[in-house]
């Protein structure tokens, strides 16, 4: 019947009984679910907000560099790919978290934290080099929008990685209970969200300002 | 940069006689409140019982005592304004210096929409809604009382302001660019900045919360609509808020790039535009409008039905309409700014969107009609208020109808007019509903009636004051005067600013009936002590448990078939039951992680406003710190047993049958 029972067989009975005498709800797990969720539609009109702004200045570039100027498609094809591809690991480390095989879990969380540096790395990199040029936030409101834009983007790729290292050091300490599933169902909710968000950042502001 | 940043004795302003008065009263009062309690040892069961608390009635009362203090504040304000504007006629200054007197309408503005009628509502829905769906708490109930002390934050960082510094001198909305760094060079703006984030945040937390709570602690048996209306309105008024609240989050945060990193968002440099922020602050601030007046229908809806002991009529009319005008109200904010100059073709659209508004609400007006005809109104406090309500509102519902015309906006828009329009909705609609749910609902927190006599007086005086401190602002809205003057030179002005401030201290002496009855009420309490829970014959679950409700409110979830689920009990005998088996119920701890928080937020607030970069960053981590300490507890919860439960309830049921025998 569960395929799971193999390794961490002990493992598992002992949290789930620790878990029954810590009294969780038998619902609780399902309102914190749905609870995220619902930040996470708050968080999408935050973004939604941000993105009207991008799309009302994006042309008031006050003598300065365009988006055509700017932005290198190669590049940020790998940096979106990198992305897209901790959305699937980070599905991977969930479905072994259901399995309740910690190591397997681990690793493919640690296999997305990397991706996510990657991400961030490169994105870190692409700011750097556009200040350097003398084409900061502060140049024109294009400039504004999009470092704000991409930026909020990559604030929450960072805090998703806080997250899920602290998510890592729950997991090899308490072992994958109901908390911390549920925590991970969360955080892969928050992943995912924030690869949409990405897709819409890549397609409104990179493709459709270089081409 | 020095290590307290912007920061400097020059900061306090005591060259300003007016705010060193304020701020000793504030100070003598403050060091009175903390000796009495140190007298009669209460800070021990202030923090245990009160502070760390994470029942929904406590944070719910907590909120409405946030409410009253700001009241007071926000007040004061507005009668200085009006005192300002009737001595300063004729060319005099006055006696408030410009750059004073602006501080005080914006603050005036901010207090009153964001720190006194949000926390009120807010306050009344934590109060009641978990006892109409037969709930024991919300779904959250740690975030429940985080986003209160969140809330608590913003309004303590706008009071800071007083003493240190000064605040925005923009007008409660800040439009850049005189938002911006370059004509606000000061800290008022920066202030407005952070209260505003960290108290919206809370906002929107409690929005999440409330959903879910409704969505999924339902007792069993209860649909959706067959949900209390009052329910049912805060419910609409969440999803606005979840809605609402990120775009202020948005441009808050916008508005503190351009300020902080010389971003270029809306500033006239750089290719920003100022419009965006305005098209974005309303796309916030009128669904915020929507926000405290739904509610407050609800309440008014819940007198109307209990005081004339009948089924509300036409209650799916009524929830339907709710949401009508919740979808509506994201659909006008152009009525704002119709002068911005966009086509006559989109002006038209969100002129004609504005007027149909007036449909649902003229549902809702008839609703309460119909309830009342043939109905045994009995004339209560409440009952007075809600009275007052529908005359009020309705001029003032027809006077927005007016400026929902684009033509008429662009004679009577920046003018009293305007000012008075919105006071005669918010004071007559929202605030006139939160003094009727006060009313209301006083025994069922407290436990004791409020004094039927002073509470008369105190809605005569509101109401009385009410016409005539607004009415003459429509007048002089007619009569060309703009809003935000802080002196004027046109004798035809005289009269009516005169008149305006009569009105201003009749409401006054209202505010001061309202105190001294809640004085009163305490005092005298044994005598008007509630002692079956239920002293209106409520229609709805929060009148079937006792006053004050027990900390589990309810002993067994109530199984519900009907709208008025209580009222349907009663009649099938099913009301207060004793019960021989009690199951063990399961109840969150309290926690001090909230205000702990809610502590570090504030001071990392401080900080950004004065540029203190270490104290931003030991904030910011002490919040993450107390957040994950938080979060890896594991005494979050407990039971109440079987026995306690019984010991509570029969004491309870005893009581009734005193009552009622």
């Amino acid at each position: 019947m569960n395929t799971a029972i193999t390794t961490n067989l002990n493992d598992t009975h002992s949290e789930t009984l620790i878990s029954a005498a810590h009294g969780e709800h038998p619902d609780s797990s399902q309102n914190t679910l749905f609870g995220f969720w619902l930040y996470l539609m708050t968080d999408c009109i935050l973004f939604a907000s941000v993105f009207a702004t991008y799309a009302v200045l994006y042309m008031n570039t006050d003598g300065g560099v365009s988006g055509k100027d700017i932005f290198e498609l190669n590049f940020v094809l790998i940096e979106t790919a990198a992305l897209l591809l901790s959305s699937i690991t980070f599905g991977l480390a969930l479905i072994f978290a259901k399995r309740h095989n910690r190591r397997a879990t681990v690793v493919w969380l640690l296999i997305t934290f990397a991706l996510g540096c990657v991400f961030i790395g490169m994105e870190i990199y692409e700011f750097h080099h556009l200040i350097e040029q003398g084409n900061g936030p502060q140049r024109s409101a294009f400039l504004s929008s999009f470092f704000a834009l991409v930026g909020m983007h990559g604030l929450h790729v960072t805090a998703g990685l806080i997250w899920m290292a602290i998510m890592m050091i729950e997991v090899l300490k308490t072992g994958l209970n109901h908390r911390s599933i549920t925590r991970l169902g969360c955080l892969s909710l928050f992943w995912h969200f924030l690869d949409i968000v990405w897709i819409c950042v890549f397609t409104v502001v990179y493709l459709l300002g270089a081409l | 940069m020095s290590i307290l940043g912007k920061l400097t004795l020059e900061s306090i302003p005591y060259h300003e006689p007016i705010i060193m008065v304020t701020l000793a009263v504030v100070a003598v009062l403050a060091v009175a409140i903390a000796a009495l309690i140190t007298k009669y040892r209460k800070w021990g069961v202030l923090w245990n019982d009160w502070f760390t608390s994470v029942d929904h009635k406590r944070l719910g009362i907590m909120y409405i005592v946030l409410a009253l203090v700001m009241l007071v504040r926000g007040f004061s304000d507005a009668i200085m304004m009006r005192t300002q504007q009737a001595l300063a006629t004729n060319g005099a200054a006055g006696y408030l210096p410009p750059e004073h007197y602006d501080q005080i309408f914006t603050a005036h503005g901010v207090i009153m929409i964001i720190f006194m009628a949000m926390p009120f509502m807010i306050g009344l829905m934590n109060l009641v809604l978990p006892l109409q769906i037969g709930a024991r708490d919300v779904a959250f109930p740690f975030l429940n009382n985080l986003s209160f002390w969140l809330t608590t934050s913003g309004a303590v960082l706008i009071n800071i302001s007083l003493g240190l510094g000064e605040f925005a001198k923009t007008g409660w909305v800040a439009y850049p660019p005189l938002s911006e760094l370059a004509f606000s060079p000061g800290v008022g703006v920066d202030y407005y900045i952070w209260a505003l984030q960290i108290s919206g945040i809370g906002t929107t937390l409690t929005g999440v919360n409330f959903i879910a709570t409704v969505l999924k602690m339902r007792a069993p048996g209860m649909k959706l609509m067959q949900m209390p209306i009052f329910t049912w309105t805060c419910t609409w008024a969440n999803i606005l808020i979840v809605a609402s609240f990120p775009i202020l989050t948005a441009l808050l945060g916008m508005l503190t790039l351009d300020r902080y990193m010389d971003f270029h968002f809306f500033t006239n440099a750089g290719g920003g535009n100022a419009m965006m922020y305005i098209n974005l602050f309303w796309a916030w601030g009128h669904p915020e409008v929507y926000i405290l007046i739904l509610p407050a229908f609800g309440i008014f809806s819940e007198v109307i039905s209990t005081f004339t002991s009948k089924r509300l009529f036409g209650y799916t009319s009524m929830v339907w309409a709710s949401g009508a005008i919740s979808i509506l109200g994201f659909i006008v904010w152009l009525h704002h700014f119709f002068t911005m100059g966009s086509s006559a073709n989109v002006n038209a659209f969100f002129g004609v969107m504005t007027m149909v508004i007036a449909v649902p609400t003229g549902v809702k007006l008839f609703n309460w009609l119909f309830t009342i005809y043939r109905g045994r109104l009995k004339v209560t406090v409440p009952v007075l208020w809600t009275l007052g309500f529908m005359v009020t509102f309705t001029i003032g519902g027809m006077t927005g109808v007016l400026l929902a015309v684009p033509g008429a906006d662009y004679v009577l828009h920046n003018s009293l007019f305007l000012i008075a329009h919105f006071h005669n909705t918010i004071l007559g609609g929202a605030v006139f509903g939160y003094l009727a749910g006060f009313s209301y609902w006083f025994p069922k927190a407290m436990g004791f009636h409020l004094n039927e006599r002073l509470g008369k007086a105190a809605f005569w005086c509101w109401q009385i004051g009410f016409y005539v401190a607004f009415m003459p602002l429509y007048v002089l809205g007619f009569l060309g005067m703009t809003r935000r003057l802080s002196h004027t030179d046109n004798p035809a002005w005289n009269f009516w600013i005169y008149f305006a401030a009569v009105g201003a201290f009749i409401i006054f002496v209202g505010i001061i009936l309202q105190f001294v009855q809640l004085y009163v009420s305490f005092r005298d309490r044994e005598q008007n002590l509630d002692t079956t829970g239920d002293p209106w014959n409520g229609h709805t679950l929060e009148w079937s448990t006792s006053s004050p409700p027990q900390f589990y409110n309810f002993a067994k979830l109530p199984h519900v078939s009907d709208i008025d689920a209580f009222t349907d009990q009663k009649e099938k005998g099913q009301a207060y039951q004793r019960s021989a088996d009690y199951e063990p119920i399961h109840m969150p701890k309290n926690t001090a992680s909230g205000i702990l928080i809610a502590i570090c937020i504030t001071a990392a607030g401080f900080a950004a406003v004065w540029h203190i970069l270490w104290l931003a960053i030991a904030g910011m981590l002490g919040a993450f710190v107390a957040f994950l300490f938080r979060a890896y507890g594991n005494d979050h919860d407990y039971y109440v047993q079987p026995s306690e439960v019984a010991t509570i309830e029969n004491a309870h049921l005893d009581k009734v049958v005193r009552g009622t025998a």
